[in-house]
């Protein structure tokens, strides 16, 4: 930096924040939350017990679909075609669609938490 | 192959990746966008910058080159690599970019509050990107020597070049908008080609005995075979020979060969006649893109093809260029979308090896005694239509072949970079950044012009492998579990990620095992990576007094959404 007269040195101006929170008789289940209270723990607890649902439910299906098919193949070797396509070509659709309904179920889990937590 | 046009085309996908890097230049001003592109990069662009990066030239030439070599089976790598994209989104994508962290030892330290585990995860990172950087320039260097006969180093000190340049000119934020670009030019580069080929094979009635095992030779042809080779009869083989074979010298000789192994050496010119299946070829390690420590059919039982759909399912998480491009997104619901997005993009490329591949043991069969096979898909095009259009087709390839080594060793670069600017050099800072792009290079530019012929097959396997042992466990536990431990992550990943790092490494060094202990170190993922996970579990049980104090806020950010966080984020 150049040398700089201290009088024009840029300064941070700070006011109050212009929307004051409002102020309730009662803990707001989000204030919970931050605050780590027991309930906000539950919350938390809550929402990772079904989010690993729906991540074990899909990745269960995921395993079905692709688990059993090296045994297939191996169980019939002239089975070429097969391979080729269901390989090759067969298997990516189904691997968007499973995402696609993963991130769906995922999506609604939060926002029923966010639902249940904003308007109790 | 005629140079003519693939070189100007090599030379006019480097040039244009500078300048798109230069573009991403003007706008990166911060070190936030130099890690993570300030983070503000929407699912269609970051999808795209992803799925660029991943697409390797393990993807873009080696999918070919093993379907062409060992058949169908090898399919399962495109597969595997895609599927890893959904375990990923499954298990880590929302909370991963809800971590707020820059990179995998950020992810540890936030998650576990301990210097150490951070170390160590930095020390992952930077392994498992050296081993996956290898690769790539050794792949530059083959294709450059195939398009050109130049020397086989030139290729990957080109991509060392042009990579340390623009990763540490721009950072992140121009790294999005080149890899973006190398995505759409590699679909490009595949599918034009490809289309053109399909017709050709229409046009010349079709030939479907592509799914026959083995591939056969469909005309007269001659094969020069450049290294030395074993070759394995399972019946007898009548072919000319002009050179050695089996210690005897023969000149244009009609030779008989019995069932069994037979040695061809070097230089030894071999003609077939129609209809007469493809050998099958062992050899060692020669440095091909296509070629398999771990290779034969007979070696690769069942276990093997679990292994690799092990590794490759859960290994893909724990690429460090994978996982630090998460971070780039504006929020975790945006990391999901872009996710979907990703999987979208490289399923649909992945569509095309297979194509080139399949074609390429009609057209090109022979390819799997040279130890060329990694060209298939540079060599299909003269082949199959020749002329003026097959030699623009082949420079397109070329040129995409380029974009697969840059994109993918800029993100390599730039992960590796950003732990060594972070964890090993002094202090922080864009000058410091630029240092370290240039280290995370240098080595394994050294390793590749020093050790060579490493197969790029066995390279991403053994990277694979070691991630999914290592840092699957800890991104999965960390996300899911509260009772990790500090020492218990320590303990999981040294145990996991060394011992798959070990067995791949003895496996790679030639030791002398055979049958099913040979199986289970070229495969380890198998039992390396419930190993990782056990021992992360057992010795975290054990440790009950060592869960970190913040361990439920913690958690509690990773899964809560962005809106139920607005306070925490202001305070």
């Amino acid at each position: 930096m150049p040398q700089q007269d201290p009088a024009e040195r840029r300064v941070v101006v700070t006011g109050p924040p212009r929307r004051t929170r409002r102020t309730s008789g009662y803990y707001r289940p989000r204030t919970e939350i931050d605050e780590q209270t027991t309930l906000g723990h539950t919350y938390v607890r809550s929402l990772m017990r079904t989010q690993l649902r729906a991540a074990l439910t899909v990745f269960a299906v995921l395993v079905l679909l692709v688990g059993p098919l090296p045994l297939l193949f191996a169980a019939m070797p002239d089975a070429r075609r097969l391979e080729w396509a269901v390989l090759g070509f067969g298997l990516y659709a189904p691997l968007v669609l499973l995402a696609r309904w993963y991130v769906r179920r995922a999506e609604r889990n939060e926002r029923d938490l966010v639902r249940l937590v904003e308007d109790r | 192959m005629n140079s003519t046009f693939a070189v100007p085309a090599v030379a006019l996908v480097v040039v244009a990746t500078v300048l798109v890097g230069a573009f991403g230049l003007r706008i990166s001003r911060t070190t936030s966008d130099f890690y993570v592109a300030s983070r503000t990069v929407g699912p269609r662009l970051n999808a795209a910058a992803i799925s660029g990066e991943y697409l390797s030239a393990a993807s873009f030439l080696g999918i070919a080159g093993l379907v062409l070599v060992q058949g169908p089976d090898m399919l399962w790598y495109p597969v595997g690599y895609t599927a890893g994209y959904l375990v990923l989104l499954l298990f880590v994508a929302a909370p991963l970019r809800r971590s707020g962290a820059y990179t995998l030892p950020d992810f540890a330290e936030a998650r576990l509050a301990s210097q150490a585990v951070r170390r160590l995860a930095g020390a992952f990172v930077v392994g498992v990107g050296w081993l996956y950087l290898l690769p790539q320039l050794q792949g530059a260097g083959l294709t450059l020597t195939v398009l050109t006969g130049a020397p086989d180093s030139l290729g990957g000190l080109i991509v060392a070049v042009v990579v340390v340049a623009t990763v540490a000119a721009g950072g992140m934020r121009s790294i999005t908008f080149v890899q973006a670009f190398q995505y759409w030019l590699k679909l490009t580069a595949l599918l034009v080609p490809a289309l053109f080929l399909i017709l050709a094979w229409q046009a010349d009635g079709a030939p479907r005995h592509v799914f026959e095992e083995p591939p056969a030779f469909r005309d007269q042809r001659a094969v020069r075979v450049d290294t030395t080779l074993d070759l394995l009869l399972d019946r007898p083989l009548t072919v000319t020979v002009t050179g050695t074979v089996d210690g005897h010298r023969h000149e244009e000789a009609a030779l008989s060969l019995p069932a069994g192994t037979h040695r061809i050496e070097q230089g030894t010119r071999l003609g077939f006649t129609p209809g007469t299946p493809v050998p099958t070829a062992e050899r060692g390690s020669n440095g091909g893109m296509s070629t398999s420590l771990a290779a034969g059919r007979e070696e690769r039982p069942l276990y093997a093809t679990y292994g690799l759909i092990l590794a490759t399912f859960l290994g893909t998480m724990g690429l460090p260029h994978v996982v630090v491009r998460f971070y780039t997104s504006p929020h975790g619901v945006a990391a999901r979308r872009t996710t979907v997005a990703v999987l979208a993009l490289i399923g649909a490329f992945y569509l095309l090896p297979p194509v080139y591949g399949a074609l390429g043991r009609i057209y090109a069969p022979e390819l799997a005694l040279t130890g060329d096979a990694y060209a298939a898909v540079l060599l299909l095009p003269d082949r199959m239509i020749g002329g003026l259009g097959g030699d623009l087709l082949g420079a397109l390839v070329a040129g995409g072949a380029f974009a697969a080594f840059l994109s993918t060793a800029s993100g390599l670069t730039m992960a590796v970079a950003g732990v060594l600017t972070q964890d090993v050099l002094p202090t922080r800072g864009v000058r410091h950044f630029r240092l370290g792009t240039g280290l995370a290079m240098a080595v394994p530019l050294a390793a590749s012009l020093l050790v060579g012929g490493l197969p790029v097959a066995d390279a991403v396997g053994l990277a694979f492998a070691v991630s999914a042992s290592s840092f699957c466990p800890l991104l999965v536990l960390g996300i899911w579990w509260r009772r990790l431990t500090p020492p218990g992550a320590a303990a999981g990943m040294l145990v996991g990620g060394g011992s798959a790092f070990v067995a791949v490494a003895a496996t790679m060094a030639g030791l002398p095992v055979t049958g099913g202990l040979h199986a289970l170190l070229a495969w380890p993922a198998l039992w390396s990576v419930p190993l990782g996970f056990l021992t992360m579990i057992l010795v975290s049980l054990a440790t009950p007094g060592r869960v970190p104090a913040g361990t439920a806020s913690i958690l509690a950010r990773f899964h809560l959404p962005e809106e139920l966080r607005a306070a925490e984020v202001k305070a």
